[in-house]
């Protein structure tokens, strides 16, 4: 090697460009989430509800979200909405959209098994005091049910940044996008330049995620404890 | 006097910050049933696991047929074949039938050859009444049922002594008996030596030979059982004896 | 949408098909061995290695696989190591898979209770005829349901190949909408391929986590 090429790095305004990348991909990550675990949440309780096609429905979206692959959910929204639906979003809103549905429908299925995991001997002592239904929702299963969340939802956040890396798929200016077009303009003077720009996109992907993936683990231990008093 | 089977002095255990046992010291003799009895929480299952190595302590010294007891995990895994042990949760291994529940200790661990085993195996379940079930998983037995062929897989080892805890505190009221009787013969017939921790007053009476009354951890006294349920020396016994209504 | 593109991409996407499903076997292969060896180092604490399997597996699990690809791609050539597409892509899912596969046969292992462990003690068991009675066939059982999730998102995985050109099915059909365009069609054809893969496999999944929790636990 003639020189490590970790300079590459430090060179003109490289690091601050990648910066700059990694800012995106946060923000849609954090976009994406917060509407998904809105939305998530609201499905999750109408998938509780006794109402039968609506169960089926939610159901089926889960399953869909569940089996296609997140690239292959990525192209499609890519490919289908300007050409079936005349919708020409920006990459990066067609990025949050199809992150913020999936991230939707994993939550409504933690949703909905935290509810259910609420005792029928609680829902009926709520009833019992004449709560009507939402009464019973915000009084009693919500309060109950939140804390069982908490730990698959920390979870499915790491996963969610993890699959930010796909967004250069779709040519969004993320961390890695940036990254490749420094390797590019740089491979000629510096060779072993990749190295270390995909070491450095490794090292953040890794800071957001580990203190994220601790405090899940973290999160579940302490209900593990809990639910063992 | 032969020297005693099992010799516990001056044992002392903590968990963490909490002291749970203090100056522990007993004989027991060969042949011998000793009941330790008590208040809940005063440390008899504590005390009877750390005569199984499942739990240590800090202090004291416990010797086994004259050889004292130095708490190595090697030592412990030998000694264990001759100090069997009973829990409440029977803990029969799910995944295998009762002969092969019965069979793993003898067989794995004590090298022994089947042929010389299965015979003895077979008579110590017809004697438990469980001769029928030797092909049938844990999953398919009452509680009951578990718990004998439980004491039948800790027999099998052909221990020296035998511990058990609360062996009936899981179990209906109407198959305490049957699992009673059995710990009862096995003191009567084949003289075992025992230390029982049990709630059953009546059991306890009847097949004690000593009993041993331990309050907040300590011994607060060790009396004959005959003598213990007419007239406990302690007035800490006493009134535990007329809170179990007994 | 047109049957006959369809019909024409047919044997390219079948080829896919085969490419993802051969991949995907032995990437999972490879993971659940590296898996449980890890888990078994975790679970007896054995000194030098714990340590090494703990940030193996914090390292692969929280990172994103594209980027584990790009590295092994991309940036290990400079180190000397050359690897075809392909073998990247295996190399790729057993790091990122083995350290998903540890994680659910530590849960399995941690999931024994506390008594049957103290039960094969009182027999006089040895660590490792504790190990080889009680803790792996109760352990393994335990930690099926966790394993059969992490065969699914495996599989999903094996999509990220494409980033390194390994023509398997989303590969096959980004190619081709590159080639001819008829976005429709293509993409039908590769969810359905997808779907195809995966809802039986989670039906016999499913299954099998009950056959074998039956047949351990007997309920």
């Amino acid at each position: 090697m003639a020189h490590s090429g970790i300079d590459v790095l430090t060179m003109g305004s490289n690091f601050w460009r990648l910066l700059g990348g990694l800012w995106i991909t946060i923000r849609i990550a954090l976009v994406a989430s917060i509407i998904g675990i809105l939305l998530g949440s609201l499905l999750g309780i109408l998938r509780t509800l006794p109402n039968r096609p609506l169960r089926v429905v939610l159901r089926l979206y889960l399953e869909f979200f569940r089996i296609v692959p997140t690239v292959v959910l990525l192209f499609l929204f890519y490919y289908i909405l300007p050409k079936q639906f005349n919708l020409n979003l920006p990459a990066n809103q067609v990025a949050t959209l199809v992150f913020a549905l999936w991230v939707a429908a994993e939550m409504s299925d933690i949703v909905r098994g935290a509810l259910q995991s609420v005792s029928t001997h609680q829902r009926e002592a709520g009833q019992a005091i004449g709560l009507n239904y939402w009464q019973l929702q915000r009084y009693v299963l919500i309060p109950q049910a939140w804390p069982l969340c908490l730990p698959a939802t920390v979870n499915l956040l790491t996963r969610v940044v993890k699959t930010t890396s796909l967004l250069m798929l779709i040519s969004v200016m993320d961390v890695i996008n940036i990254g490749q077009q420094i390797i590019e303009a740089n491979n000629k003077t510096d060779p072993n330049g990749v190295f270390w720009i995909y070491g450095i996109i490794f090292l953040f992907y890794f800071l957001i995620n580990y203190p994220l993936s601790r405090w899940a683990k973290h999160l579940t231990q302490h209900q593990l404890e809990a639910t063992h008093l | 006097m032969s020297t005693p089977l099992l010799t516990v002095s001056h044992l002392e255990k903590s968990y963490q910050k909490t002291h749970i046992l203090h100056d522990i010291s007993f004989d027991l003799d060969a042949g011998e049933v000793l009941t330790l009895l008590g208040p809940s929480g005063s440390g008899k299952s504590t005390l009877l696991r750390c005569l199984n190595g499942l739990e240590a302590f800090q202090a004291g010294t416990l010797t086994f047929a004259g050889e004292v007891i130095t708490q190595k995990a090697k030592q412990w895994q030998q000694l264990r074949q001759q100090i069997g042990m009973v829990f409440q949760s029977y803990d029969l291994f799910p995944n295998r039938t009762v002969l092969e529940n019965i069979l793993l200790g003898p067989l794995k661990v004590q090298k022994r050859s089947r042929e010389t085993v299965l015979p003895e195996v077979e008579k110590l379940l017809q004697q438990v009444g469980m001769r029928d079930y030797r092909d049938a998983y844990p999953r398919q037995l009452s509680g009951g049922q578990k718990q004998r062929i439980a004491i039948v897989r800790a027999l099998a080892l052909k221990p020296r002594l035998m511990l058990f805890d609360e062996v009936t505190a899981s179990l209906d009221p109407e198959m305490v008996r049957d699992v009673l009787t059995i710990i009862r013969q096995l003191a009567d017939t084949h003289q075992m030596t025992m230390l029982v921790v049990t709630h059953e007053m009546d059991f306890a009476q009847q097949i004690s030979d000593q009993v041993l009354f331990l309050a907040d951890g300590r011994i607060q006294e060790q009396t004959p059982g005959p003598q213990f349920f007419k007239r406990p020396q302690t007035s800490r016994a006493q009134n535990f004896l007329a809170s179990m209504d007994f | 949408m047109s049957w006959a593109i369809i019909q024409q991409s047919l044997p390219l996407f079948a080829k896919g098909f085969v490419l993802t499903l051969k991949l995907a076997t032995l990437g999972i292969i490879g993971a659940i061995i590296v898996g449980l060896i890890c888990s078994l180092i975790y679970y007896f604490k054995l000194p030098i290695l714990t340590p090494i399997v703990t940030i193996y597996t914090e390292v692969a699990r929280n990172t994103p696989l594209l980027i584990q690809l790009f590295f092994l791609y991309y940036a290990f050539p400079i180190l000397g190591w050359r690897l075809t597409a392909s073998q990247c892509g295996i190399i790729g899912l057993i790091f990122l898979g083995g350290s998903y596969m540890a994680a659910g046969f530590t849960g399995g292992f941690d999931g024994i209770t506390k008594s049957q462990i103290e039960a094969g003690q009182a027999i006089g068991f040895t660590r490792w005829q504790l190990a080889r009675y009680v803790i792996l066939p109760q352990g393994l059982a335990l930690s099926v349901p966790a394993l059969a999730a992490n065969v699914i998102f495996l599989i999903k995985e094996t999509s990220i190949f494409t980033v390194i050109a390994i023509p398997e099915l989303t590969n096959t059909a980004l190619d081709l909408i590159g080639m001819y365009y008829h976005t429709n069609e293509y993409l039908f054809v590769l969810v359905i391929a997808y779907a195809i893969i995966l809802i039986p496999l989670s039906l016999i999944l499913t299954y099998l986590e009950r056959r074998v929790r039956y047949g351990t636990f007997g309920h």
